[in-house]
């Protein structure tokens, strides 16, 4: 015992309830750290028998100030840090926040980017459903499913970080642009890895679908109406599952999925089964969409030319006065954004990720606020664990998806 | 996305004598606190706004009333998006919750009460959220200095 055991070491949390509402009722505390609540998650429920009664989640424990810290730093410099909200498709992040800067500032992207953007989206998405399968279906002991789900995963990170030079945090897009082009033979390894993919989630197919356990774990458990979906606020796999096809992809389109065919899955009754196969069905979706956009990608430039947030050439700044100011400019001041205010929402693989920014005209944000559709879905948790058996939280909790980056923030 | 939804709560915005804009795809508005909740239940009422995206607060030091709350809806059958807005003084942050309406409106004040400090009356639950037990201020008002730190325990020397 050191000299703070001493100290009087306070609980972080205050439990809605510390007295059993029924007779033979029992607290427990699971979490925060334990293998299936990903490492942030507490949730203290009151037990009868096996069955939980009463939930009361708690969720922070991740928290690292990520809105006061984008105050201050410049549009352009907070953009490894919005990688690091979904860390299972960082990429999605960084094109929803500089779709958002863009659209304050009236900057229009290049046919080029708008696809690659949509592509690599998409891509992400695969990668981003391959993890919550993976470790959803693991925790349920899936042990074989999991290491075919993350072979292709890690193709698929190995492969971005050809692109990016990183294999989770990409910090990939820029306001107006993108970090640089396609390496060559960026896109034949992707058709590759498209083959591959449907090879080996044919097998995840094989070994989950009909699979006795996994129905009878899942099946029925963590059921949620689209009624009470709505109520609480879900969006993406979450709310489709319910049977509610609500896709910002399909109803409210951006980049380039209007040009696109595709179809939104949706489940049937909203339980740990729909979602599992919803993200199934999405990520074959999401393959056919990037074979769309492999067709369609253009050649041209990929940043804009605007000298408000796209640097100038690197050659131009070494040999032009106008040009080295510029980036001076840019780099010390940051691209300057009009005076306003905007909320926009791409469709990230969890659901509605909206950025609210407010600009007061310089190049430091006044207020980022990132809505994360994992925070809300942590406050409806609650109505789809009571109810259900005590190790039903396990296989709940991993088809919800909860990503402590974007939840805690 | 259906324009025409939105034109029409435009339009009954303005009978009601408020001034509804539209900016960036969304009808955006500003009114007196007092009239929030009868705004929103007619919103989601009458227009079918009925998910709840989010509510924040943005933190104007030296202006009076100092906050401004925020709160974001989206029609799940149309397609559009309406923002409120509703200005608050620091020595009275006190908005109505949104809670009987729409129960993700219950997380989402918490958090807003965390980094605010802004109270949501009918909320009964405002415990803190993203932050701790006995946390002292709100961390993302612009007088909360971002060096402050409070362990809950104490650094390793």
């Amino acid at each position: 015992m050191t000299e703070h055991a001493e100290e009087n070491l306070r609980n972080p949390v205050r439990p809605a309830f510390d007295t059993p509402c029924t007779e033979d009722g029992v607290i427990v505390n699971i979490g925060p750290s334990h293998p299936a609540t990903h490492g942030t998650l507490q949730i203290i429920a009151e037990l009868s028998g096996e069955k939980v009664v009463r939930a009361d989640v708690h969720c922070g424990y991740l928290h690292r100030g990520f809105e006061k810290e984008c105050e201050t730093h410049t549009w352009h410099t907070l953009i490894p840090y919005v990688d690091r909200l979904n860390y299972c498709s960082a990429l999605i992040n960084d094109f929803a926040y500089c779709d958002a800067v863009e659209t304050l500032m009236g900057v229009e992207i290049t046919p080029r980017t708008r696809y690659l953007r949509t592509l690599l989206s998409e891509y992400s998405r695969i990668a981003d459903h391959m993890t919550c399968i993976a470790a959803s279906v693991m925790e349920l002991g899936a042990m074989t499913a999991f290491l075919y789900l993350m072979t292709i995963r890690d193709w698929i990170y190995e492969h971005l970080a050809d692109l990016t030079g990183a294999r989770v945090t990409h910090s990939y897009g820029r306001i107006g642009g993108l970090a640089h082009d396609l390496p060559e033979g960026w896109l034949d390894r992707l058709a590759q890895i498209l083959d591959e993919y449907e090879e080996y989630v044919g097998r995840i197919h094989g070994l989950m679908d009909r699979n006795r356990i996994f129905i009878d774990r899942t099946r029925d458990v963590g059921v949620i109406s689209t009624e009470d979906a709505i109520h609480w606020g879900f969006t993406g796999p979450m709310l489709r599952s319910t049977g509610a096809a609500r896709d910002l992809r399909r109803d409210t389109p951006y980049l380039a999925y209007s040009e696109l065919d595709f179809e939104v899955p949706v489940g049937i009754n909203g339980d740990n089964y729909d979602r599992y196969y919803v993200r199934m069905r999405e990520m074959d979706e999401s393959v056919h969409m990037i074979r769309q956009l492999m067709q369609l990608l253009p050649e041209g430039p990929i940043n804009v030319d605007d000298r408000r947030c796209a640097f100038p050439e690197k050659p131009l700044v070494y040999t032009e006065i106008e040009s080295l100011i510029n980036h001076f400019k840019l780099v010390i001041d940051g691209p300057q954004v009009p005076a306003g205010e905007i909320y926009l929402a791409h469709e990230a693989a969890n659901g509605e990720l909206g950025f609210y920014l407010v600009s007061d005209g310089t190049g430091t944000p006044h207020k980022v606020h990132v809505r994360a559709p994992s925070f809300v879905h942590m406050g409806g948790l609650h109505k789809l664990l009571e109810g259900y058996q005590l190790a039903d939280v396990v296989s709940t909790f991993g088809t919800v998806n909860m990503i402590g980056g974007e939840c805690d923030r | 996305m259906n324009q025409e939804l939105l034109e029409r709560v435009r339009t009954r915005l303005v009978s009601e004598g408020r001034e509804p804009e539209f900016a960036h795809g969304l009808l955006a508005l500003s009114l007196p606190r007092p009239a929030l909740l009868d705004t929103v239940r007619l919103l989601k009422g009458e227009f079918g706004f009925d998910l709840f995206l989010d509510v924040t607060a943005v933190d104007w030091p030296g202006r009076d009333p100092r906050f401004d709350v925020v709160f974001h809806f989206y029609s799940t059958r149309d397609h559009v998006r309406v923002r409120l807005k509703t200005a608050v003084p620091e020595n009275d942050p006190v908005v109505d919750s949104l809670v009987p309406l729409f129960g993700s409106a219950a997380f989402m004040e918490r958090e807003c009460h965390d980094m605010y400090g802004i109270e949501f009356r009918g909320n009964a639950d405002l415990r803190p959220i993203l932050l701790y037990e006995g946390f002292q201020g709100h961390p993302l008002r612009k007088d909360y200095p971002k060096e402050r730190e409070q362990p809950l325990v104490r650094y390793r020397k």
